[in-house]
Order: C-alpha cells, then structure tokens, then sequence
C-alpha cells in the first residue's frame, strides 16, 4: 500500500496519476484552510479593557489549531517600541498631536507587516489588535484591505459593566510593561483615565446605516449578547460560532490518559486491552484525587475504548462517552509494537519519523485527521465548566497543544505520560499548568523526536513536577496602544 | 473481560474499583459496566447527551416571514443529528378548528370570536407539546405560530416554567417587500386555506391578514426582553441578534439558523463510478474504477458540462474511487475525509457470503437494527451521521455543490435531505452511475434521478424480508436515549406511532438462521 505522508490522491503509478498530481499537490492540505481563498483581516474594535487582546489571541490559537495560520498584530507592541516608556495617560489624550502622529504611524507599520505575513509568510488571517474606536481609523483599514484584495472581518467588544472592566484592569494591566512598578491603585487611576481619553472619540459600528454593509460581530457584555452582521464565509462562521461558545467563568480542565493497560504492558500500539493491575491502581489513586480536590460539578468524560471507560468507572462519578475521544487509529498497524511496526512496514516507520504530525497510517489516521476529529470536543470544552478528559496519548497531545498553544511540529512529542494528571487552569492571556504524578509506576509509551531539534522552542510542560505557567510568545500581558 | 463470578452475590462484595468488568453491547460494540451500581444509566451512545431539560423553539413574527420554513429545516436537521424533535403549527390547529377558512377578517384583531378560538388553539398545542415531551420521549418541540404579542409569549412563558422546559425565541424580521411576495408565491398560494381562490384574490387577501398582525405586533425588545434566550433573523440572513445561549443544543441551533440560506441553488449527489472490488461484491477497501467505472466517470463529466452549473463545487473522499471520478469531470475538486464510506472495521474488503461464513451473528445483528449496528473495530450508521455533520453545515452554506461519494454516505446525505428516519436511512436505494439532483423548493426538497446510461452491478440489499407487511414499517427499537427519527407528521394528533417491539421471528434477522436465508438479500456479483 502507498505511504500516505499527505493527502494521498490514492493514484500510483499510471499515467493518469502523473498528471493529476500536480493538480492535487496544488491543493492546500488543510481540510480548513482550503475554505478560506483570499486572506482575512480580523480588526478588533473597542475601548481598552475589553477583552480584545484576551478574544485575539484566543481566536489565533483556535485557528492555528484547526491548521489555518493566523498571527497577531498588537498595536500597543508597536507603539511600546516607538516610544520607549510610558509617562502616563495624557499620551493618550486626543488632543495630544505628536503623540497621535506617533500612534498613526504605528499602524501603518502594523499594517505593512500584515502584508508581508500574507503574502510572502502564507499567512491567511491576521487578527488586528488595537482598540480602532473611531471611523477614521477604520476607515485606514478598508482602504488598505481594498488596496490588497483582503477580506475583512470586524470583532467589536461593547462592555458597560464596572465589575468586568476593573476586573480586566486588575489581571492583565496591572502586570503590563507600561506600568513596572505595578502599583495596584496607581495603575487604576491611570488606566481609568486612558479610557477616558478613548471614549471622548469612540465611534461604535453602526449596524443600520454607517457600518451595515461591513462584515462584523459585536460581543456584548463579556458574551451575553452578539450581533452578526454579512457573515462572508466558510471561516467568518466559525470565528462567530467559537466567539459565541467562549466564556471567561474560572475553570479548571483535568487531562489524563487512561490507566496502564495491557497493550501497553507489551508495547503495543493501539488496540482495544483493558486495564493492568497498576492500571487498576491509577484508576482508584484517581478516585481518591478527584475527592481531595473537591470539585463540584465534575463533568467526566472518556473515549468508547475499554480502558478509559474502566478508568472512569472507578471513579464512582457519572460519565459520558465519545467516539471522537477515541485514541488515532494505527490501521494497519495497530496491535503491533514498534519492533513489529519496524520489520513489517520499515518504509512507513521512516515515513513516520519524518513528518509524524502529516503522516497517516495506512488505513488509519493522522494527527492532522485527530485534530479535526476532536473539534467538537474542543468546542464543547470551551463551553463547559470543570471537566476531566479520561483518553488516550496522542488525543492527549492534541488537545494539551490546543490549550498550550504548541505548534504541528512540536504536538506529536508532547509528553504525556502514563498515571499522569494535567491542570489547565486559564489565567490571564494563557493557561496554567499543573502537573500530578498519581504514584503508580507504569511503563513509558513515549518516543522522543528521532533528531536532536537545533532550534530550541519545545517547552515540556511535563518535564518539572511544580506549578508552572506556559510560556507563550508574547510574555508581556499588552495593553492596546 | 474480567471474570465476573455468576454469583452476583460475592461480586458485589467486591470494592467498587475493582468491579472494572465491562461488558460489549453487542448490536452498537458499547462498553457498560457488567453489574448496574448504583450509577448505572444507559451511557452508551456515540455522542454524549447535552440536552437535560427539554427545549421549546419559539418563533416570532409575521406571517410570510419564513417561520414555517424555518421550523420544518431546523426539525430535519435536529431530527438527523439525533434530537427528537417535532413541529407544532398552529395554523393546522386553527384548520382543524374551523373547517373552512373564509377571509383575512378573521384575523382582525377585533373579531372576538375569533380570538378565542385562536387562542384555544395555541392552548392545544403547549399541551401536546407537553405530552411530546412526557410520554413520546421528545427533546425539542418548535411552537411555529406568529406569537407577535407580549401577551401570547407570557403565556408560552409561563407553560414552560410550570414544566421545567427551557425555551429559545427565533424571532424572523423582515422588511423586504419583494421577499415577502416570493414567499407568498412559494407557500400561501397553495395552501389550504386559498385552495379554491384566485391567485390574485389570495395574495390581495393575504395581504391584509399581514396588516391585521401588524397592529398588535411588538418584537422582542433589547431591553425589556433582555432576560430571555433568543436570535433575531433580519432579512433572511443579512444579520442576527442572538442574546443570552443557555446551553449546547441552543448554541447549536444557533450555528445552524446562521449558516443556512434561500438563495436557489442545486445539490448533486452521486457515488463514484463502479469499482472493481463493487464488481467482486467486496465491502469497503479502496480500489480503483473497472472500465465501466470509468466510463461513467466520462458520462459524469460529459452531464455535468452539459448542466452548465455557475461556480460548481465538487467534493469527493479520500478514497480512490471518487478521486478517479471527480478527476473525469475536470473542474477542481475538494476531497474531504469525512465523506470516506462507511469502515467496516474487520469485514472490510468481505463479500457479504464471507462475511455470514465468518461472522454470522454479525451479519444478523446488522440486519436486526442496521442504523445502530457498529461493525467490530469499524462504525456504524450513527457514526457515520456524526461524522458527515460538518458537511451538511458545509453544504447549507454552498450553493451548488456536486458530491461524489459511496453508498452508506450518500444514504445519510439523502436522509437528510429528505428527512428521512433512522429506519429508513439504511435502505434508501443509492445505485451506481445514478446522479441524484436536489432542489430546494417550498418546505422540502425536490429529486430528480439521473441515471447516465453505463451498466452497473447491484450493490443494494434490500431489508430482509418478513412475512407481515408492516413488519418493515415498523420503527426499530426506541431506546431511552436520543435516536434520529423524522420530523412527524405535523398533525394535530399527538403521533401515535407504534412503538412497540420488533418481532425478530418475523423478519429474517435472527442470528440462528440459515446462511441461505441470511444471503437472500445479497446482490448478484462476479
């Protein structure tokens, strides 16, 4: 059977495969990606402390995760490097003229460097970061977008309640490179006082009239309330659909995998085995761990396979079963262990090494195939409150680089060991992790990366055993502009 | 499997972790726990159950706005994703409660009289809401009336709280005179009430009875409906006010009302050309087309040229055959690895004959209850319908589409289409080299069959047979969980289908019968 390292045309050999090749490699590979023809500019909108950098960077993760490359394009990054400290809120007063020719030039830059993302990076969206409260500014935009054949998409965040605006202020301004010295009412003050100078000029999207042919949604109230107007296409729809099934309510997502298994015993891959009796033993260390934590409303979930359902059923709780949880399917290759895999299939398991995350078993699946299989899950997830994933390694790697942000290349070697609990807990503009060691021995079923990567990057939240914060490209928490 | 020892007794001695023993549900391949704790529910289905409270779908607005529509395509759609839900549309109440229907003066806001009836009508139908709910095992019920006044939403309101139901407004708001005209032409005309009119008079009247709501229409408010869970259409589409979605099935039902269109547009569904594993009557597997494969392959090309689709789009799996396929018609295509047939997990690439040799009891339970029945280590009907999914969505926002794609796929596509049950679905007649073309129209969806002139084996196998006729009619088996059903009949009587059981001696499915008998449905092959 032919490697299938990418989508295979299932054509080999005849004439009639030579010449539809080239058609079909022309083909974007991305069962998503291929929806989206011309680029798209995602504009945020609204005053600062909306929630726009939290909805930015949330929306690029999903998206990169589904496999359409999305970047951000924070003006206040820009703006930070033009002007190498920050005095205070009258910089942003409107009628501070140097300081407004400063801020019009950083967007222009932006901008600029949206283009070159789209067209010489294969870029598809970029998220435009920057509160872009007034007509004229937006008005920059759709000239530029025009310009370009971009398609543009407005996001606009409309809050009027105290108690979420302070509550942003406290948990991502405070910590801001504009305000080293972190000083709690200082930062308010000043902060309430940026909004002023804002809201002097702020020009909301006007649906019935000004602004009724553009693209848009309007999140009202932290998502209460959503008004959608010209939905263009295949992925403004799905942008609107995650945008309406996000909330900001604290919760914690428990990922495990389910308890040693027999399989794994004789480093099988795949399969249908049930629990070892150390398996046994993580099952009911997970009982008692549940109860020490004492979380209410515990939504337990786990795959159709026997031993994520044996590893649930210790845990005396209610539970819900996913065919999707269901661990990547090794086709012809599942039952064996790696040595077999090696003998029976050599070309294939070279073909693995070399690009795991594109590479599907024959009659099997990818991890490109699992990430699109999981979406449901994801998106159910985001919607729910405390909920603990009973599944298996790879499902495991798939949705913790959803949730750490890790790229195709480093998904397939994350490290999820065997009678090992995950913590996500989301804070500010990333997720926490926390990792347990439930105490029963079992073997390791990870395979480290064939070549030693150069390049560093990959970082292991399953290395260190203490509570650590993922590291995410932009470590500063950014105000806008 | 652990050793669960007969006696129940010491089993149940056992501590709880240690009771790990699962057991197969042999028709869908389900682990259950083996002794039912004291946790045990039916938890097993493909798809977790996200809907707690039952939900009913409000519809608000003016007549000719598209509510009608609106229900019957959200029924169908929540119907095949499997959500029982059903219309209930008051207007039939309001026909069956006055047997004909003379002008738009009953409509008047000031015909007392009428009034009351209209009004007992819309009671009927909360209360066989309620008994859809209770007795026929009903998750969603769409209440598609005008509900235009604060007064008759109230009342809804107030039914559903008394009962724990959840509710969700869809409110249709439309200005557009020449849309409105189009509906009328599309829908009112033939309706039973204008059945012996004149077009012109009907419209005339219709008119009016539109001006008669208006007086006393007041839509959801901003402000003082904030409160309340809902969607706003305007103008078909255009743009959509959605506040406060309580859970999943709202949230989906959202996604769904805004991904959907009227635009005229046409649907092709097509399998790829015969194969040379179809012409050894082999399941599954990925061959390549034999020589009459590929001639329908050229028949296909040379049709849809003919057709001269604007902006086609075409869609095939990953699999060989319907690549070769679409590869014949020369247009790009889309090759989506949902649309994959149907795994048969270890009877992949069997004859049917080999698959009774091997796996007789196997071969029985498909036959018992082939929608559920999941193949071992494959999938079933179910899984199937949860993985095309995305393609409906996919479809109800394209316009005109061409999907070349297998058998079992193809049946689940149609049975969306068609609103087709959960019984039915399996046995719906997909032949090789036969293009099925959809076109929306009205409430549903015409069919137009194209067969395109190049011989093909039968891969059909017709449901065994049974020597009762109703026998096949029968609905499978109701369980306590969602199953997808059709929409039922939108009749003032609550449905009373029969739901009682299968008699399996009936029907050739038990698994102690003959290989003989076990065969008789299958195909003719090399």
């Amino acid at each position: 059977m032919s490697a299938c390292l990418q989508r295979d045309t299932g054509l080999s050999g005849s004439a009639e495969a030579k010449r539809a090749e080239p058609r079909a490699n022309e083909k974007k590979c991305s069962w998503a990606s291929y929806m989206t023809n011309s680029p798209t500019l995602i504009v945020m909108i609204g005053l600062p402390a909306r929630g726009k950098t939290y909805m930015s960077k949330k929306l690029t993760r999903y998206l990169n995760w589904i496999g359409v490359p999305t970047k951000v394009f924070n003006l206040g990054v820009y703006r930070r490097e033009a002007v190498r400290s920050y005095k205070s809120y009258d910089f942003f007063r409107h009628d501070n003229e140097e300081a407004m020719k400063i801020r019009k030039q950083c967007a222009l830059v932006a901008l600029q460097d949206v283009k070159v993302y789209f067209n010489e990076e294969g870029g598809q969206i970029a998220v435009f970061d920057a509160t872009n409260t007034t007509r004229e500014r937006r008005d920059l935009i759709l000239n530029f977008v025009k310009e370009n054949a971009y398609k543009v998409f407005f996001v606009e965040s409309v809050c009027d309640d105290p108690d979420v605006i302070a509550a942003n202020i406290m948990e991502v301004k405070v910590s801001s490179p504009d305000y080293p010295e972190a000083h709690r009412e200082r930062v308010m003050d000043d902060f309430l006082k940026r909004i002023e100078c804002y809201k002097v000029t702020y020009q909301p999207l006007d649906p019935e009239d000004y602004d009724k042919d553009l693209s848009f949604i309007q999140v009202m109230n932290v998502g209460r309330r959503f008004l959608v107007n010209r939905v263009q296409d295949y992925i403004q729809s799905k942008i609107v659909y995650y945008l309406m099934n996000i909330h900001v309510h604290s919760h914690s997502i428990y990922l495990c995998r389910h308890g040693e298994s027999d399989h794994n015993l004789q480093g099988r891959i795949g399969g249908d085995s049930e629990l070892s009796p150390r398996g046994k033993q993580f099952a009911a260390a997970l009982r008692e761990f549940i109860e020490e934590h004492g979380l209410s409303d515990l939504k337990v979930w786990t795959s159709q396979l026997r031993r994520t359902i044996q590893t649930a059923e210790a845990l005396g709780v209610p539970y819900e079963q996913w065919k999707i949880l269901n661990e990547i399917d090794a086709g012809v290759c599942e039952e064996m262990t790696y040595d077999m895999i090696q003998s029976t299939f050599p070309e294939e398991f070279a073909l693995r090494d070399q690009d795991k995350y594109h590479y599907r078993y024959p009659g099997g699946e990818s991890y490109q195939d699992l990430v699109q299989r999981l979406e449901p899950v994801i998106m159910e997830l985001e919607r729910q409150g405390n909920v603990l994933v009973v599944c298996h390694q790879a499902v495991m790697r798939c949705l913790l680089a959803y949730f750490l942000d890790k790229s195709a290349d480093d998904l397939p070697y994350l490290k999820c060991p065997l009678h090992t609990v995950l913590k996500l807990t989301p804070v500010a503009y990333g997720c926490k992790v926390e990792l347990f060691h439930l105490n029963v021995e079992a073997v390791n079923t990870h395979r480290d990366r064939p070549l030693p990567r150069v390049a560093g990057g990959c970082m292991n939240p399953c290395v260190k055993e203490s509570t650590l914060t993922a590291q995410k490209k932009l470590l500063t928490a950014s105000a806008s502009e | 499997m652990m050793d669960a020892d007969p006696d129940t007794d010491r089993f149940e001695e056992m501590p709880d972790h240690l009771q790990s023993g699962l057991t197969q549900n042999p028709l869908e391949k389900i682990w259950v726990p083996w002794m039912s704790s004291r946790l045990s529910r039916r938890r097993g289905s493909s798809v977790p159950q996200f809907t707690n409270s039952p939900t009913m779908i409000v519809m608000v607005g003016l007549p000719a706005r598209g509510k009608t529509y609106i229900s019957k395509k959200l029924t169908r759609y929540l119907n095949w994703i499997g959500v029982p839900t059903k219309v209930f549309n008051v207007g039939q109440y309001r026909r069956e409660a006055c047997q004909s229907y003379k002008n738009f003066e009953f409509f008047r806001p000031d015909n007392e009289e009428a009034m009351k009836i209209r009004k007992a009508c819309a009671l009927s139908a909360l209360k066989d809401v309620s008994i859809y709910f209770s007795q026929d095992h009903g998750q969603v019920a769409v209440f598609d009336a005008t509900n235009t006044t604060c007064e008759r939403r109230e009342v809804i309101l107030f039914f559903a709280k008394e009962n724990g139901y959840k509710v969700f407004f869809v409110e249709s708001i439309c200005d557009d005179p020449e849309i409105i005209a189009e509906n009328i032409k599309q829908v009112k005309l033939s309706s039973p009430d204008y059945l012996n009119c004149d077009k012109e008079e009907a419209v005339a009247d219709f008119l009016k009875r539109i001006e008669c709501y208006k007086v006393t229409y007041i839509p959801l408010d901003d402000d003082k409906d904030r409160n309340l869970s809902y969607i706003k259409i305007f103008n078909v589409g255009s743009r959509y006010l959605v506040n406060r979605v309580q859970d999943h099935i709202q949230s989906r039902i959202v996604y769904y009302l805004m991904n959907i269109h009227v635009t005229p547009r046409t649907i092709y569904l097509c399998r790829h050309g015969e194969s040379e594993l179809n012409l050894v009557g082999r399941i599954g597997g990925d061959s390549g087309l034999s020589p009459r494969g590929n001639k329908f392959a050229a028949a296909l090309g040379k049709y849809i040229r003919s057709q001269c689709i604007p902006d086609l789009r075409i869609w095939t799996s990953h699999m060989k055959r319907t690549i070769q396929t679409a590869e014949a018609v020369g247009v790009t295509y889309e090759q989506w690895k949902a649309l994959n047939e149907i795994d048969a997990g270890v009877c992949e690439e069997m004859t049917y004959e080999e698959i009774q040799e091997n796996f007789p009891e196997e071969f029985a339970l498909r036959d018992q209850d082939k929608y559920r029945y999941r193949y071992p280590k494959g999938e079933s009907y179910e899984d199937l319908v949860q993985r095309l999914e995305p393609v409906i969505m996919e479809l109800e926002r394209q316009e005109n589409v061409l999907v070349v794609c297998h058998q079992a796929v193809m049946r689940c596509l149609l049975a969306y289409f068609l609103d087709k049950s959960a019984g039915e679905l399996p046995y719906l007649k997909c032949p090789l080299h036969t293009v099925l073309k959809l076109t929306p129209v009205a409430y549903g969806c015409k069919v137009e069959s194209v067969f395109l002139n190049v011989e093909a084996v039968n891969t059909h196998r017709d449901r065994p047979v049974c020597d009762e006729p109703q026998c096949s009619q029968t609905p499978p088996l109701r369980h306590s969980r969602a199953q997808p059903m059709a929409s039922p009949a939108p009749t003032k009587a609550p449905c009373l289908e029969d739901l009682g059981l299968t008699e399996l001696s009936l029907e050739n499915v038990s698994v102690d019968r003959d290989a003989e008998d076990a065969l008789v449905t299958v195909p003719d092959h090399i």
